[in-house]
């Protein structure tokens, strides 16, 4: 039982880790801000729920496993809201999407 | 595992602070620094465990509250004139395409 | 680790001096507070480290964020070179640097600090004063009267900014009612409802962290920047209106004064009942029992100040920025 949750939880946090740096490439390597801002909301939320998984499988007091569940509901609620009213900022003060010229054509058709 | 996973975090806020020194736009920068937030949360949960300390969690419960608050700041306060995003290098293919169509959200 | 933070600390201070968007250079220093609270960690320091995440990276990011929407967004550039700046600092460095090849190595074991001060207060706390936390048990009890002056000093910072910045309250008041248009609109149904929901708890956390002080990090300081961080975020979303009716000028202006006085009647309780100025012990029959009174009582001062005279800085701040731009509301075409 013990080896099972210490397998489970290394995978976690290999699969967590994963997908947060891989996160970073992509906001570094999109050349959008919007699609930049996909790289950036999804695979924080998504990897920070993996690694906090992932430690609680491993912690023995259960004020602990508590506090890493409150953190997660934090993050799963904080972060897509967080995503949201930045798009809308950017939307609202000017800042275009970049559409390449084939799609805003087949936009403009329908 | 756990210093895996710490190293791995670790490159990932480098590359986030790349983003927010280079940006070109100041959105960019603001997503970048909530990036670097999140993953400050993370972060500092694993550096408990690490350590043996489970009272940093209660550390990482207020990082996450603040980086919040610090974003929902920063829409607050974009609205004002100081704020409006300059489209200064693609203006003139903006407004030849967008003579016809209007892009509709 | 500490080389990898340390290098990151450079590289964000040289950004933030080359950077001459003043936006970016906001967010940039929210990130050098999280980069030393993160440093803090390392360093086994947790209360500071709590500190420094609320206070250096959320709550100054977002004074300095309104300061600027206030002022203007573009430094201005320098008219001539400071040389004799650069010379006088220079020299400072280098007279720093000679003074402190005197002192002993971090952590050196024969330090004058490791051997008189600090094992006293690591070996004798827990018996004298009965809390687990050290370095709340320090500031509350061993250093109670400095913790006195730094909470005067934060009453007097806030009374400053009431002082300089409410002239101009007087002009909004006189004029005709200007809309209430420094609220978010009703189209930003998302995160109203998202802040209606996570209010209430942020509160709460600010008081478990208040009371929770003796056992783990925490204390009066961090719980009152948590608790001005929320009514912070009420005010930016539903408008100065809406949160001046449960929070009104006056009310958090009496809550500062009442923190000062909270602590400083402690320390008067003190003298009366027949010890010296700030000595818990007579406070109670149990020398430890009076010790737990004191320490309650001085957090819940400090908690009360520090959160009332955050929410004042706030709102000074807030009307400051009302009067000006009376067409924000103008939707640009997409």
């Amino acid at each position: 039982m013990d080896t099972l949750m210490n397998f489970l939880s290394a995978l976690c946090l290999l699969v967590g880790a994963l997908i947060c740096v891989s996160g970073a490439v992509g906001v570094n390597r999109f050349n959008d801000f919007y699609t930049r801002m996909h790289a950036a909301s999804v695979t924080d939320t998504l990897g920070a729920a993996f690694i906090l998984i992932g430690l609680m499988l491993i912690s023995d007091q259960f004020i602990v496993i508590a506090k890493l569940m409150i953190i997660l509901l934090l993050g799963l609620i904080v972060g897509p809201t967080t995503s949201h009213v930045l798009a809308k900022a950017a939307l609202k003060n000017g800042l275009k999407p970049n559409i390449p010229e084939q799609s805003r054509n087949d936009i403009s058709k329908k | 595992m756990i210093i895996a996973a710490t190293l791995a975090i670790f490159a990932a806020m480098a590359l986030a602070l790349a983003r927010a020194v280079l940006g070109p736009s100041l959105y960019d920068r603001i997503l970048a620094v909530n990036m670097f937030g999140t993953k400050t949360v993370l972060l500092i949960a694993l550096l408990g465990f690490l350590m043996g300390r489970p009272e940093f969690l209660d550390i990482a419960i207020v990082y996450a509250l603040i980086n919040f608050i610090s974003v929902i700041g920063v829409l607050r306060y974009s609205g004002s004139n100081a704020f409006k995003h300059e489209n200064i290098a693609d203006e003139t293919i903006e407004q030849s395409a967008s003579r016809s169509d209007k892009w509709t959200p | 680790m500490n080389i990898v933070l340390l290098t990151f600390l450079l590289i964000v201070a040289i950004a933030i001096i080359r950077t001459r968007d003043l936006f970016a250079v906001t967010m940039l220093l929210s990130i050098y507070g999280l980069l030393s609270a993160s440093f803090f960690v390392t360093l086994d320091a947790v209360d500071v480290a709590f500190t420094e995440a609320a206070v250096g990276a959320g709550i100054s990011g977002l004074l300095m964020l309104v300061a600027i929407s206030i002022t203007g967004r573009k430094e201005q550039s320098a008219k001539r070179k400071p040389f004799i700046a650069l010379l006088v600092v220079s020299l400072t460095t280098l007279l720093l640097f000679y003074g402190i090849s005197d002192m002993p190595y971090f952590g050196a074991t024969d330090a004058p600090i490791h051997n008189h001060v600090a094992p006293r207060y690591i070996q004798d706390s827990m018996g004298e004063v009965g809390i687990p936390n050290i370095v709340t048990s320090v500031l509350a009890t061993y250093r109670a009267f400095d913790t006195f002056g730094e909470v005067v000093v934060i009453f007097t910072a806030g009374i400053g900014v009431f002082a300089l910045l409410s002239s101009s309250n007087a002009h909004s008041q006189a004029k005709n009612i200007i809309p209430d248009q420094n609220s978010m609109d009703k189209r930003h149904l998302v995160i109203r409802i998202v802040t209606k929901i996570l209010f209430p708890f942020i509160l709460l956390f600010a008081l478990y962290v208040q009371f929770h002080g003796d056992f783990g990090p925490g204390g009066g300081f961090q719980a009152g920047v948590v608790f001005a961080a929320a009514v912070i975020l009420y005010a930016m979303l539903f408008g100065m209106k809406e949160a001046t009716k449960v929070f009104s000028q006056s009310l958090v202006q009496v809550v500062a004064a009442i923190g000062v006085l909270l602590y400083a009647s402690v320390g008067v309780a003190t003298l009366l009942l027949g010890g010296d100025f700030f000595d818990y012990n007579s406070l109670a029959s149990d020398p430890i029992a009076g010790q737990h009174i004191g320490i309650l009582v001085i957090e819940l001062g400090v908690g009360c100040t520090v959160a009332a005279v955050m929410m004042i800085i706030f709102f000074s701040f807030n009307d400051l920025q009302e009067q000006p731009k009376a067409d924000n509301n103008k939707e640009p075409e997409l």
